[in-house]
């Protein structure tokens, strides 16, 4: 077992969100489009210079800016 | 009258369900957030006129941001709600859903995009959701009407939801109905996902940015002039020339009532651009001049709108945007503002907080020209040099850049980060793309040609009456002085308050040297907005900043006009 930040996961792999480290309003946000502890995401692409992070989420893509995007644990289930 | 809410995630074809249902075309795009405001229409039912609205996405009923609150405050008075759900995300879709049937409001299931879920592996059963949700569920394909008299047959049957589910168990609900109702087979991935994650990547995702924004510059430049080459010049020439001419003659060759319809002529002949007649410059201007690269820039919009590309392009931008105040979606009105600023300004309203929208706003009046006013511009620069266009559009992106800097430093406030939803790649759906082209260059011709005619006369009675000559006098120190034009270019910069288009074919009589064209262009893009945009920005925000950033468009405009005179001469 392992716990990753989503914005040190690889491109193109996946976990599943362990916990969101924020205040309440973010975890809402998020889990709004779907994204909450429990949910297998997959990481598609990132930008450079602390760009915003691409997400695959059950069948929709989400762009989460870094801050957002490091504040999310998820268990890669490897180490 | 009965109220209809039409209420559903973003992007899940809300609007287009609204035009199938009412009749009334609204815009539709495929990113999230192309309602800003909400539209209104009505319909016909058995029981007499029902009021549609179409109310902007949300994904919960427990507002998260400004967009959402307004959809959130309108759902408390509709009398029937039309919950519109994307049938390729069922999951996510159902969050709202199981929120509105909690409401006591009746309510119907759109099952939309159902061909795209069928494409996709996806089968869901809409009978069992039916009886799970305990309210009507009807699949729809809202871009080809496929289920919209099903959908509209069924309001009879709308109730409020009988689901059970205590607040904190909301998502597991979900995950039960879910299992119970939809099967996802496997299947490859297809051309247009492939495409998705390389338009996303920095590496590859910048050059195709480029490629993709060249390639339409070039199309919009070679249908713009195919246009008037082959079709609008001829036309005029050939056709309506003769006509003028023959009226002229008709008229007298002179006098006041010649002098307005028909304008100066230029030996005999008629120069429709330097003529200022209403029937000859009104006329040509607008329809020969502007409209043909109005159609080809909405056609390139609309096809960049409708495939899905802009918000991947906002992703590419967002660090560059970050450091100017903004983040990448703010790209979405800048670019409708490239086509009209009136847009454009109310398409900011996807940005949150007031630093954000006041930077976008301000930007976009001082660097952001129409395609009206790009379109006169590219008919004079074009002849005085290949290097004019691209100078005047480097001059304007350094300045976008430079004074977004500057305001990020010293406007106070929040910039927030992006998040947003990216819609998958569609292949655009052409009757949809072309009615939105046609909303789009109708209201070009509604709201355009009358002001261009108004523009044209007020020169012809600002130069008759000498009050050009005089402001030019008193304001030669500036225009001549820091700006180093011509003092008759005072013209110009009085009517840019009116019409761009026109002011830019003012400069038309004045026989400038190319770099004096360039400053004159990048000074009217920049000194002041046209008065529709004018409004339009005041509305959005409020009389105090609204001062704050015409200051800094007097200030911008002179400054880099005066550095651009001391640097070309």
């Amino acid at each position: 077992m392992s716990e990753q930040r989503l914005t040190v996961l690889k491109s193109g792999m996946s976990g599943t969100v362990v916990s969101i480290d924020g205040g309440a309003l973010l975890i809402k946000r998020l889990d709004a489009l779907g994204i909450r502890p429990g949910v297998h995401i997959t990481k598609r692409s990132s930008q450079l210079l602390r760009g915003p992070v691409t997400i695959a989420v059950g069948n929709s893509q989400v762009a989460i800016g870094h801050g957002m995007a490091k504040r999310i644990l998820l268990n890669t289930g490897h180490r | 009258m009965k109220k209809i809410l039409l209420m559903g995630n973003p992007n899940v074809g809300k609007s287009v369900i609204f035009s199938r249902l009412t009749g009334v075309h609204v815009v539709a795009s495929n990113y999230p957030g192309t309602t800003v405001g909400y539209t209104r229409g009505t319909m016909k039912l058995a029981e007499g006129m029902a009021e549609v609205v179409d109310v902007p996405g949300t994904y919960t009923l427990d507002p998260t941001c400004k967009a959402e609150e307004v959809a959130v405050e309108m759902c408390g008075d509709g009398d029937l709600i039309i919950n519109v759900v994307d049938a390729t995300n069922l999951e996510r879709n159902l969050n709202l859903t199981l929120q509105l049937l909690k409401k006591n409001t009746p309510v119907v299931v759109a099952l939309n995009l159902w061909d795209e879920a069928g494409h996709i592996g996806i089968t869901i059963d809409e009978k069992k959701l039916e009886k799970l949700l305990g309210v009507p569920v009807v699949p729809t394909v809202a871009v080809t009407g496929e289920g919209i008299l099903e959908l509209v047959r069924h309001l009879s049957q709308a109730r409020p939801g009988n689901l059970e589910y205590a607040d904190g168990e909301r998502w597991q609900e979900i995950g039960r109905i879910v299992e119970q109702v939809q099967q996802v087979t496997h299947r490859h991935h297809t051309f247009l996902e492939r495409l998705g994650d390389a338009t996303i990547h920095p590496w590859s995702g910048t050059p195709i940015a480029l490629i993709i924004l060249a390639a339409t510059f070039f199309i919009i430049r070679t249908v713009g002039e195919g246009l008037i080459g082959f079709l609008f010049d001829p036309l005029f020439e050939k056709l309506w020339a003769p006509l003028m001419i023959r009226l002229s003659a008709l008229l007298g060759s002179s006098g006041a009532l010649h002098d307005i319809l028909i304008g100066r002529l230029t030996d005999g002949h008629i120069d429709f651009v330097e003529s200022l007649g209403l029937l000859t410059t009104g006329i040509y201007v607008p329809l020969a001049m502007v409209l043909p690269y109005v159609f080809a820039f909405y056609l390139m919009l609309s096809l960049l709108e409708d495939s899905g590309y802009l918000p991947r392009l906002a992703i590419l931008m967002d660090t560059l945007m970050h450091r100017i105040g903004l983040h990448g979606l703010a790209i979405v009105p800048m670019m409708l503002a490239l086509g009209c600023n009136v847009p454009g300004t109310l398409a900011t309203r996807i940005l949150e907080t007031r630093k954000e929208r006041f930077i976008s706003i301000t930007l976009m009046a001082i660097c952001v020209p129409c395609a009206a006013q790009l379109a006169m511009i590219v008919g004079l620069l074009g002849q005085a040099g290949w290097w004019g266009i691209p100078a005047l559009f480097g001059i304007l992106l350094m300045v976008w850049i430079s004074l977004g800097l500057l305001l990020n430093r010293l406007v106070p406030g929040e910039s927030p980060e992006i998040f947003v939803e990216i819609p998958p790649y569609r292949v655009p759906y052409l009757s949809g793309l072309f009615k939105k082209m046609w909303m789009r260059i109708r209201g070009f011709l509604q709201e355009a040609v009358p002001f261009v005619i108004l523009g044209v006369l007020a020169v012809n009675v600002l130069y008759t009456l000498g009050i050009i000559d005089l402001l030019g006098r008193l304001t030669e120190p500036i225009i001549t002085g820091i700006l180093g034009l011509p003092r008759d270019a005072v013209g110009a910069l009085i009517v840019g308050f009116m019409r761009k288009d026109v002011a830019v074919g003012m400069l038309a009589p004045l026989d400038l040297a190319a770099g004096q064209l360039v400053i004159a262009g990048v000074v009217l893009t920049m000194y002041f907005p046209c008065v529709a945009t004018f409004v339009v920005m005041t509305r959005e925000l409020g009389v105090r900043d609204m001062l704050l950033a015409m200051a800094i468009m007097v200030i911008a405009s002179l400054s880099v006009g005066g550095l651009l005179h001391l640097i070309l001469f």
